[in-house]
């Protein structure tokens, strides 16, 4: 029989090795998975992790990686602060849409005006958005004691609802002939967020996740604030010993992971997306949560695992059109990544040792 | 006597750690047995595995004649071992003897239980009513209740880990009582402790461990407590200097200060005053449990109390957390060392940050200055000879004792104005204890206020130049600890609780 042994402190070849391990094993998972649906498994393995980047269609393809990953990267950094200290914030998908719908209200509002500040005050009120969602969970918590889990949680189905009455009521298109749906943002331009550079997917909400990975980055190996954070989610009293006050805490971390959730928000819908729709959430906030596990909560970490969480969408995407691979795929494929993650994280707080009879 | 358990040639190795190695030493039937150690000599392994809870990579151990293995402690108690944990594993909100019906393997129905706990409480004089709920004693009387659960399975060896650290000087004395009468009858007790003159009183034969090894098992009566000390380190203690010390002027005034009772099972300090001068060292004991964490909580800035209550140099403190006041010159130690004092998953350079930050001048304008953090945790470790590799060692695998001295070093190397410790050697080592009750004593000679909270009254009287009580979250008026005795500071500390025999229904 095998046991497990405490390790005295977490090697760091196993905190890199882990996630590496869980994507092969969900790489392999997932091809018994195909092969069992009747899909050659080789074929569907390539089709999502290779021929996005590097197969026929990869121009086509290779600068949806920025796209998809922007947003991923963005919200993460904000999850991934508040997970250090220990306050879940579930509910990015929902502060993310309602992040989006803020930054168009600003935008449907001036339309059709043409003025600079257009598309900083959207910035602007996306970000506000995000936070104000963000912030009801933080309240909840510091003035009833409310699990800021669930009270996210939930908040994001509440989010999905005014998004859907947005799209059949108040900002419906008047021009758009009573499908539902806002304008389409892409199409007015001083709110626009175009791609900056012609084929490679980069667009506003990239760079702001750019910024968002340094200013993370600085944050926690630098400022007080990141040991504070780091503090509370290691040792709750010895963080109030040093001053930290908790109530305070679980505002910053909601409020910031909520703006930047509602920036990202802001980014899709007045590019890629490009308006408000009834199913305008697509779960990036969810998928987040993912890439900041899997990035081990540490920028560089989060980029790595931003950019291949984004080739598992459009590997995905890519699997359904060429091979009929059913449309779960990708979530089967994400859920598998946290959950062998989870698993092989034993191996980095364990040692696996044989148990002599 | 015969030899009612052996250990030949023990061995137990851990990553990086040589626990215990080659340990052979024997307790015979009716003895009382101390085992004597530094803290990290390598005293709990040896219990675990004669309790089941480690393997021993060699060596063999025989108990009543017969190899002992056990593969987990059932095992090790259905041989005949039981053990008192330092740490009580008793829920709160069940009665005494749902309690002891929990830890059996098949209880008997609850009316038989509730008998054969009165009768063994009466018989070795430990009053306990079974049908009283946990949250209603005192640690005197936990403790009673981990006793009886031991003896309910007739062990013939019961060790015993730190059983006085808990309790009051009478407390203590019914404890050794009932030891006594328990290895009369003729079972065999294993006894761990740091506390040199306890066991030079009361046990018969003491094994010293040092660094995992035994050093030799001696006639503790026929050594004087300095000679057995400098057995367990190795070497001549250090004798405390107490010289040098004239209280000057006064530097912290603290006045109604009173909490709001606890959320949970805290309690609410009562109308505390105190009045510390320059220069004094005062004492502040009682058992743990009755406000002391909330006391230290209240002048380190953890709870924010009504206006004028702590006073530091006539600068009203009562409002401001716990930064605000380190910057004023109130540094304070609590007592938890993991998870309070310090964070175990943290590097020493790390922990620094805690209290250091802006005294030490570590962190500017927000910003962490990890060369200026790594230097300070590398001077705390070199003056307060912290045995470790690094800074960069985490917090969490020093041993108590030098983890203890880390966290006493950064806040006496923060030269504090007033300095607040709770319970500064508990679980400590004595070379280590000394060490951080001269650097204590030192800080009071260079014109500092010390306040030692402490369930350890001869460090107390030790230290201190004043004492006083902490009972039930209220504070006795401080006498000078000069011509103190042991009984008077006993009925200080609200005698010993609950020794009136309990009304067992019968």
């Amino acid at each position: 029989m095998f046991r497990l042994e405490p390790r005295a402190s977490a090697p760091l070849l196993w905190q890199v090795a882990t996630p590496v391990l869980a994507v092969i094993a969900t790489m392999i998972a997932g091809g018994i998975l195909f092969a069992a649906l009747g899909f050659d498994p080789v074929a569907a393995i390539r089709t999502i992790f290779w021929d996005p980047l590097f197969g026929p269609a990869a121009s086509y393809s290779r600068p949806q990686l920025l796209v998809k990953a922007g947003p991923l990267i963005l919200i993460a950094c904000g999850l991934a602060l508040g997970f250090r200290a220990g306050i879940w914030n579930i509910g990015a998908e929902g502060q993310y849409i309602i992040g989006a719908i803020c930054g168009a209200a600003v935008a449907l509002a001036a339309y059709p005006a043409d003025a600079f500040w257009i598309f900083p005050a959207m910035i602007l009120a996306g970000a506000l958005g995000g936070w104000a969602w963000g912030m009801i969970p933080a309240v909840l918590r510091n003035w009833f004691g409310a699990s800021e889990i669930l009270v996210s949680l939930m908040l994001v189905y509440v989010a999905q609802k005014i998004a859907a009455w947005m799209a059949f009521g108040p900002m419906k298109n008047p021009e758009g002939f009573n499908f539902p749906g806002s304008r389409n943002l892409q199409q007015y331009e001083p709110a626009s967020n175009p791609e900056l550079i012609a084929g490679t997917g980069l667009h506003w909400g990239v760079i702001v996740a750019g910024i968002a990975l340094l200013v993370t980055w600085f944050v926690m190996s630098r400022h007080v604030l990141g040991f504070h954070i780091r503090t509370a989610g290691a040792a709750p009293r010895a963080a109030r010993f040093a001053g930290v006050r908790p109530e305070r805490l679980v505002a910053l971390c909601l409020g910031v992971s909520g703006a930047l959730a509602g920036l990202a928000g802001l980014f899709e819908v007045a590019g890629p997306a490009g308006q408000i729709t009834e199913s305008f959430g697509s779960g990036y906030g969810f998928t987040a949560i993912i890439v900041a596990f899997l990035g081990r909560l540490h920028p560089l970490g989060i980029l790595l695992a931003g950019l291949l969480m984004a080739l598992t969408y459009i590997g995905g995407e890519l699997a359904q059109l060429m091979l009929q691979l059913p449309a779960a795929t990708v979530q089967v494929f994400q859920g598998m990544l946290l959950f062998f993650l989870l698993g092989f994280d034993v191996l980095t707080r364990y040692r696996i040792r044989r148990r002599h009879a | 006597m015969t030899d009612i358990f052996r250990a030949e040639g023990l061995g137990k190795t851990y990553p990086g750690v040589r626990a215990n190695d080659d340990i052979s030493f024997a307790v015979a039937a009716g003895e009382i047995h101390a085992l004597l150690g530094e803290n990290g000599a390598g005293k709990s392994t040896l219990v675990k595995m004669i309790y089941g809870l480690v393997r021993p990579d060699e060596g063999r151990m025989i108990f009543a004649g017969h190899p002992h293995a056990p593969a987990d402690p059932r095992a090790a108690r259905a041989a005949g071992v039981a053990m008192v944990f330092q740490h009580f594993s008793l829920f709160d909100a069940l009665t005494v003897a749902e309690n002891i019906a929990l830890g059996m393997e098949n209880p008997p129905p609850r009316a038989e239980l509730s008998r054969r706990i009165a009768e063994l409480s009466q018989g070795y004089g430990l009053p306990l009513n079974p049908a009283r709920r946990i949250a209603t004693l005192s640690a005197g009387e936990r403790q009673r209740v981990e006793i009886l659960r031991c003896l309910l399975q007739n062990p013939r060896l019961l060790i015993m880990d730190e059983p006085t650290s808990v309790l009051t000087p009478q407390e203590a004395e019914i404890l050794f009582a009932t030891l006594r009468q328990l290895a009369e009858r003729g079972t065999a007790i294993l006894y761990i402790s740091h506390k040199l003159e306890e066991i030079r009183s009361h046990c018969d034969r003491a094994t010293i461990l040092r660094h995992g090894k035994v050093v030799g098992t001696v006639d503790p009566r026929a050594h004087s407590a300095p000679e057995l000390a400098a057995m367990m380190v190795g070497a001549e203690m250090r004798v405390i200097d107490r010289s040098g010390r004239n209280p000057g002027a006064m530097v912290l005034a603290v006045a109604g200060l009173s909490t709001p009772a606890g959320r949970s099972e805290g309690v609410a300090l009562k109308d505390v005053a105190l009045r510390l001068h320059a220069g004094e060292i005062l004492g502040i004991g009682g058992v743990a449990g009755n406000g002391q964490e909330e006391l230290l909580s209240a002048l380190s800035g953890e709870i924010a109390t009504a206006p004028g209550t702590v006073m530091l140099e006539s600068a009203d403190l009562s409002a401001l957390p716990p930064e605000a006041r380190r910057r004023a010159g109130l540094l304070s130690a609590p007592e938890d060392r993991l998870g309070h004092a310090a964070v175990p998953e943290f590097s020493l350079t790390e922990n620094t940050l805690l209290t250091a930050g802006s005294r030490q001048n570590l962190i500017r304008r927000g910003l962490i200055d990890h060369a200026a953090a790594r230097n300070f945790a590398q001077s705390v470790i070199r003056a307060f000879d912290v045995r470790t590799p690094g800074p960069g060692t985490a917090a969490g695998a020093l041993s108590g004792g030098n983890l203890q001295k880390f966290v006493i070093g950064r806040e006496v190397l923060g030269n504090p104005r007033v300095l607040v410790v709770n319970q500064p050697t508990w679980g400590v080592d004595a070379g280590a204890a000394a060490a951080i009750r001269q650097a204590l004593l030192d800080l009071a000679a260079q014109g500092a206020g010390v306040i030692v909270i402490s369930q350890d009254l001869d460090e107390l009287l030790e230290l201190s130049d004043r004492f006083c009580a902490l009972n039930e979250g209220r504070l006795s008026a401080p006498r000078p600890t000069e011509g103190l005795s042991v009984a008077e500071i006993g009925l200080m500390l609200g005698g010993a609780h609950g020794m009136e025999v309990a009304h067992v229904p019968a």
